[in-house]
C-alpha cells in the first residue's frame, strides 16, 4: 500500500473544493457568497453529499471485482431492472416492504452470482459477461414494464425506504451514511482480511495466487456476488430517490460513473490496485465536478466531456508520477547500504557475493 | 592475428541509480567465438544491448572493422550486420516460422499495395531452418512449438539476415542436450564461414566446448581473459566470482529406507497412458533428470495439485493422501517451488512480506483479519534465516535478483511446516553465488527430515547436488539411479531411453 497516493488525491480533492469556492467568490464578491451561499449553501451541499453516497456505494461494488481483474458493466441496468420488479412487488403485488427489498438484493446476489460463474468458471471475459447483462437486464426491465414508467408515487407504508434514500440524519443525508458504513466494513475486508488479501493478490497475479493455495474460482466468484449484493442496495436506494423508473433510462451509463471513480480513484482495470480511500475520492470528485458544472451553468450535455477531460489528465499525472517514483526508488535503493541495485531491465545483481 | 572485426572501448552505462558498465573493453576477432560470462548483473546482457542498438552507451566508442560507427537503432545494428539473440524469446507466436525469420524484412509483391509474399518468404526459410536443424515447415505457426525449437527460429532468424556478429546471450537455458549439441556444432559451422559468434551462457560446459576465447565481467568491468590453452571450469568460475567455487557433493546421504514418501501409479492428465511410481526417502535429496518435455514439470503440478491427477495415490509414511487442490497438497505439508518464478512463484508486485505469508494467511490472523505484526515478525525472521538480501521486507518482490527471489518463494513454503518441498529448476536464471546458497538450504532442509524432490536440466546439477537421480522420458520414469552409478552419460541413456508403459520401478 501506497498512502502517500492517496494523501495527494484528497489534496487535489479538497483543492477541488476550495478553488470553486474562491472562483464563486471572484464571480459574486465575498460579501454575497458568504451572505447568500450557493455551492456552500446548505441545499447544495445536502444534495452533493447526497449524490456522493448513492453513486458511491456501486463504486465500491465496482472496485471490488475491478480489484480482481474484472469488471461490471451491467450494474446501470441491473438498477433499472430491479427498480421495475421492486415497483411490481410493492404495488401490484402489495409485498410487504422487508420481504420486497430481501427479494430485491437476493436477485441482484444471484445475477452477480452467474457473472461470477461464467468468469471464473467457464472462463469468459468479464467484460463480454458484463456487457451480455447491460443488454438483457436493459431489455427485461422494458419487457417486464410494457416500456412503460413505473414508479412508487405517494403510496404509504414503506417511508422508512424513503427516508434512507431521500431524508437526513442530523443533516446528513442518509445515503451519505450509508455510503460510508459501506466504505468502513469493506475497507476492512479489502485492506486488512485474508479475503480482501487474496482479491488483490488474483488481480496482480491469478496463477500465482493458485500456486499459493487459493481457491481463486470462489475468491473470483463471491467477488461478483458482492457486487451484486451492494449493487441491490444502491438499486432500491436509487429507485426512491428517483421514485419513478423509466425502463429504457433509468440507471444508464451510471456503471461508467462507477468505472470513473475507480479509476480516478487509483485502481488499474488490470486488477490488483486500488484503495477504499481512493473509490471514495474518486466518487467525491465525478460528483463534485458534476455539481460545478451544474452550478456554473455550463450546458449539461457538455457535462460528460468534462469528466472525460478530468478523468484523462488525472490518469495522465499518474503516469508521469509513476515513472518519476520508480526512478527514485532505483536511487535509494542504491544507496540503501545493503540494498540490492535494481536494474532497469532485468532486476538481477551480483549483491550475494559481496 | 588479423585486426579486430569489432572493437568496443571504454563503454560506460549508467541506469538510474545504478552504474551498468563501466569503462568495459571488448573486441572481437573475424571468424572468432568469443564467450562473455559473468554473473548475472554483471552486464554481460546490457553491453550486447549497447552492441545492438537497443541501449546507447553513456562514454565509450564502438569501431567495426576499423572504422568508428555509431549504434542508435536496432535497425542500425542490422545494418552494420550485427544480430542479437535475446535472452528472451522475441518471436510472435501469431505468426507462422517463416513470418518471423523475415518478421520486419519481409519480401513484398503487388508494388505500392505491398502485400507479403509469403510463398517466398516459405521458400527462403526452409535453408536456415535446416541449417539450425529444425525440421519443421516454414507454415507451423510458431505457437505449436516449443520454446526450445522457437530458440532455434530465433537463430535461424539471426542467420538469414547474413550478419558478419552473431551475438547469443543464453541461447541453450533451454535447449536440451541434443539441441544444444546441434547449436554448438552451428557455431562451428558460421566460424568455418568466417563470422564471428559471441556466446553467452552460465553453462561452463558448454563455454568450454565452443568459444576460442573467453571474457569474463564483473560488477560492471573486465575481470579479465583467457586464451583457448586457459579455458577450463576452475578459471572460468574464477574470473566470474574472483573465487574458486566449489560446487562438488562432498558426500551422498543415503537416506532413511523406512520413512517414505511413495508416488504410486500417478497418471498425470498430461501423459494420460503412462502411470509414473517412485520412492523417496527421508534425508536424501532425489533428482528428477530428463529431456526438456519429458513430463516432469508436469508431474511436479499433478502431485501438487494443480493439474488433477487422472489415478494414482501419494502415500506418506505409509498413508495415503487424497490431493485435489494447491491447498490439499499444502494442507498435508507437500510444497512445489515452481519452475517459473515471475509467472507462477511469486506475486512480484507484492511486498516480500506479503508473499511469504500468501499461503497460510489463517495462521497470521484471528477472525479473518491479518495481523500485519505478526506476519511482519515471519517474514523478518525468514529475511534473516535465509538471509534475503533486500532492504525490507516491505520491499516489492520484483525488485529482488534471482537468487534473491527464489528465497523469497522458498520462505513462504519454510515458514509453514515442510514434508516434501519439490524444486522445479530451483537455479534457473539464478546466478553461481546464489546457486551455492540455494543448494547448501536444499541440502540442511533435507538433513531436517524433509523430503526434498529437486528436477533439473542442468546436468552438472543434476549429479552435483542429487543423492539419487530419477530419470524420466515422454511422461514416464525410465530409471532411478544410485550414486555409485552417477554419470552424465548413465543419465542421458536414461533420458533417451525407450519407454515401456505402465511400469513400476525402484
Amino acid at each position: 500500500m501506497r498512502p502517500k497516493k492517496e494523501i495527494g488525491m484528497v489534496l487535489i480533492l479538497l483543492g477541488l473544493f476550495f478553488g470553486y469556492v474562491l472562483l464563486e467568490i471572484t464571480q459574486r464578491g465575498l460579501a454575497d457568497t458568504f451572505a447568500n451561499p450557493v455551492f456552500l449553501g446548505q441545499a447544495n451541499l445536502l444534495n452533493l453529499t447526497r449524490s456522493i453516497g448513492l453513486f458511491g456505494i456501486f463504486s465500491v461494488a465496482m472496485g471490488i471485482v475491478i480489484i480482481t481483474g474484472g469488471i461490471d458493466l451491467s450494474i446501470g441496468s441491473m438498477f433499472a431492472l430491479l427498480g421495475v420488479i421492486l415497483a411490481d412487488l410493492l404495488g401490484p403485488d402489495n409485498m410487504p416492504w422487508p420481504l420486497a427489498i430481501a427479494l430485491i438484493i437476493l436477485i441482484a446476489m444471484v445475477l452477480g452470482l452467474f457473472h461470477g460463474l461464467l468468469v471464473a468458471r467457464a472462463r469468459l471475459q468479464p467484460f463480454v459477461v458484463t456487457l451480455c447483462g447491460l443488454l438483457m437486464y436493459r431489455g427485461l426491465a422494458r419487457f417486464i414494464s410494457h416500456d412503460e414508467t413505473v414508479g412508487f408515487g405517494g403510496s404509504t407504508g414503506y417511508e422508512l425506504l424513503r427516508t434512507l434514500a431521500t431524508g437526513n440524519v442530523l443533516n446528513v443525508p442518509a445515503p451519505f451514511i450509508i455510503f460510508i458504513v459501506v466504505c468502513i466494513v469493506v475497507g476492512i475486508v479489502l485492506h486488512i482480511s485474508i479475503y480482501g488479501r487474496y482479491l488483490y493478490a488474483i488481480g496482480r497475479n491469478e496463477e500465482a495466487a493458485i500456486y499459493s493455495g487459493i481457491n481463486t474460482k470462489l475468491v473470483v466468484t463471491s467477488a461478483y456476488v458482492l457486487c451484486g449484493f451492494l449493487s441491490g442496495i444502491s438499486a432500491i436506494l436509487i429507485g426512491f430517490y428517483t421514485n419513478s423508473i423509466s425502463p429504457a433510462s433509468h440507471g444508464s451509463f451510471f456503471e461508467l460513473y462507477a468505472v470513473a471513480a475507480c479509476v480516478l480513484g487509483g485502481l488499474s482495470l488490470r486488477g490488483g490496485e486500488g484503495s477504499i480511500l481512493g473509490i471514495f475520492i474518486g466518487t467525491a470528485m465525478i460528483q463534485l465536478l458534476r455539481n460545478i458544472v451544474n452550478l456554473q451553468g455550463i450546458e449539461s450535455s457538455l457535462e460528460f466531456v468534462v469528466m472525460g477531460g478530468v478523468i484523462l489528465v488525472a490518469v495522465s499525472l499518474d503516469q508521469v508520477l509513476a515513472a518519476r517514483r520508480r526512478a527514485r526508488e532505483a536511487r535509494i535503493d542504491v544507496k540503501a547500504p545493503q540494498a540490492e541495485p535494481a536494474r532497469a531491465e532485468s532486476s538481477t545483481t551480483v549483491g550475494e557475493l559481496k | 592475428m588479423q585486426d579486430a572485426i569489432l572493437e568496443l572501448s571504454g563503454i560506460s552505462k549508467r541506469f538510474p541509480g545504478v552504474i551498468a558498465l563501466s569503462k568495459v573493453d571488448f573486441s572481437v576477432y573475424p571468424g572468432e567465438v568469443v564467450a562473455l560470462i559473468g554473473e548475472n548483473g554483471a552486464g554481460k546482457s546490457t553491453l550486447m544491448k549497447i552492441l545492438g542498438g537497443i541501449y546507447q552507451a553513456d562514454e565509450g566508442l564502438i569501431r567495426l572493422g576499423g572504422r568508428e560507427v555509431q549504434i542508435r537503432h536496432v535497425a542500425d545494428a542490422q545494418h552494420l550486420g550485427i544480430s542479437l539473440i535475446h535472452q528472451e524469446l522475441n518471436n510472435l507466436d501469431n505468426l507462422d516460422v517463416g513470418g518471423n525469420i523475415f518478421l520486419g524484412r519481409e519480401p513484398l509483391f503487388g508494388g505500392p499495395l505491398r502485400f507479403v509474399d509469403r510463398n517466398r518468404i516459405a521458400d527462403q526459410s526452409k535453408r536456415y531452418l535446416e541449417k539450425v536443424g529444425l525440421n519443421v515447415s516454414p507454415r507451423t505457426p510458431l505457437s505449436a512449438l516449443s520454446i526450445a525449437q522457437q530458440q532455434l527460429v530465433e537463430i535461424a532468424k539471426a542467420l538469414s539476415t547474413n550478419a558478419k556478429i552473431i551475438v547469443m546471450d543464453e541461447p541453450t537455458s533451454c535447449l536440451t542436450l541434443t539441441e544444444t549439441n546441434r547449436l554448438l556444432k552451428l557455431i562451428a559451422e558460421l566460424k568455418e564461414a568466417g563470422v564471428s559468434v559471441i556466446f553467452i551462457s552460465h553453462r561452463l560446459m558448454e563455454v568450454g566446448a565452443c568459444a576460442d576465447r573467453v571474457v569474463g565481467l564483473r560488477d560492471g568491468k573486465n575481470s579479465g581473459q583467457l586464451t583457448k590453452s586457459e579455458i577450463n571450469h576452475d578459471n572460468m568460475v574464477r574470473l566470474m566470482v574472483g573465487r574458486n567455487l566449489d560446487l562438488k557433493r562432498t558426500e551422498t546421504r543415503l537416506g532413511d529406507p523406512k520413512s517414505r514418501i511413495e508416488v504410486r501409479n500417478i497418471i498425470s492428465p498430461f501423459f494420460p497412458t503412462h502411470t509414473v511410481s517412485f520412492d523417496m526417502r527421508r534425508g536424501e535429496i532425489l533428482g528428477l533428470a530428463g529431456l526438456v518435455g519429458a513430463g516432469r514439470s508436469e508431474l511436479a503440478i499433478t502431485v501438487f495439485g494443480i493439474a488433477r491427477p487422472l489415478g494414482g495415490e501419494v502415500v506418506i509414511n505409509g498413508q495415503p493422501i487424497k490431493v485435489h487442490s494447491p491447498r490439499d497438497a499444502i494442507n498435508h505439508g507437500i510444497y512445489l517451488v515452481p519452475e517459473d518464478r515471475r509467472k507462477t512463484g511469486l506475486i512480484t508486485s507484492m511486498a516480500v512480506r506479503e508473499n511469504v505469508t500468501l499461503a497460510a494467511l489463517s495462521t497470521y490472523s484471528s477472525l479473518g483479519l491479518i495481523s500485519f505484526r505478526r506476519e511482519s515478525e515471519t517474514a523478518e525472521a525468514q529475511r534473516k534465516q535465509l538471509s534475503i538480501k533486500t532492504a525490507t521486507c516491505e520491499t516489492l518482490a520484483k525488485n529482488l535478483s534471482g537468487g534473491n527471489q527464489q528465497k523469497v518463494v522458498l520462505a513462504k513454503w519454510l515458514s509453514l511446516d515442510p514434508k516434501l518441498i519439490i524444486f522445479d529448476e530451483p537455479t534457473r536464471g539464478v546466478d553461481v553465488g546464489s546457486k551455492a546458497e540455494i543448494y547448501r538450504l536444499m541440502r540442511a532442509l533435507a538433513d531436517e527430515g524433509v523430503f526434498i524432490l529437486m528436477i533439473s536440466s542442468d546436468m552438472e546439477e543434476v549429479l552435483g547436488v542429487s543423492d539419487r537421480i530419477a530419470v524420466m522420458r515422454e511422461g514416464a520414469l525410465t530409471g532411478v539411479l544410485e550414486a555409485k552409478d552417477f554419470s552424465e552419460e548413465a543419465v542421458m541413456r536414461l533420458a533417451v531411453a525407450p519407454v515401456r508403459t505402465a511400469e513400476t520401478l525402484v
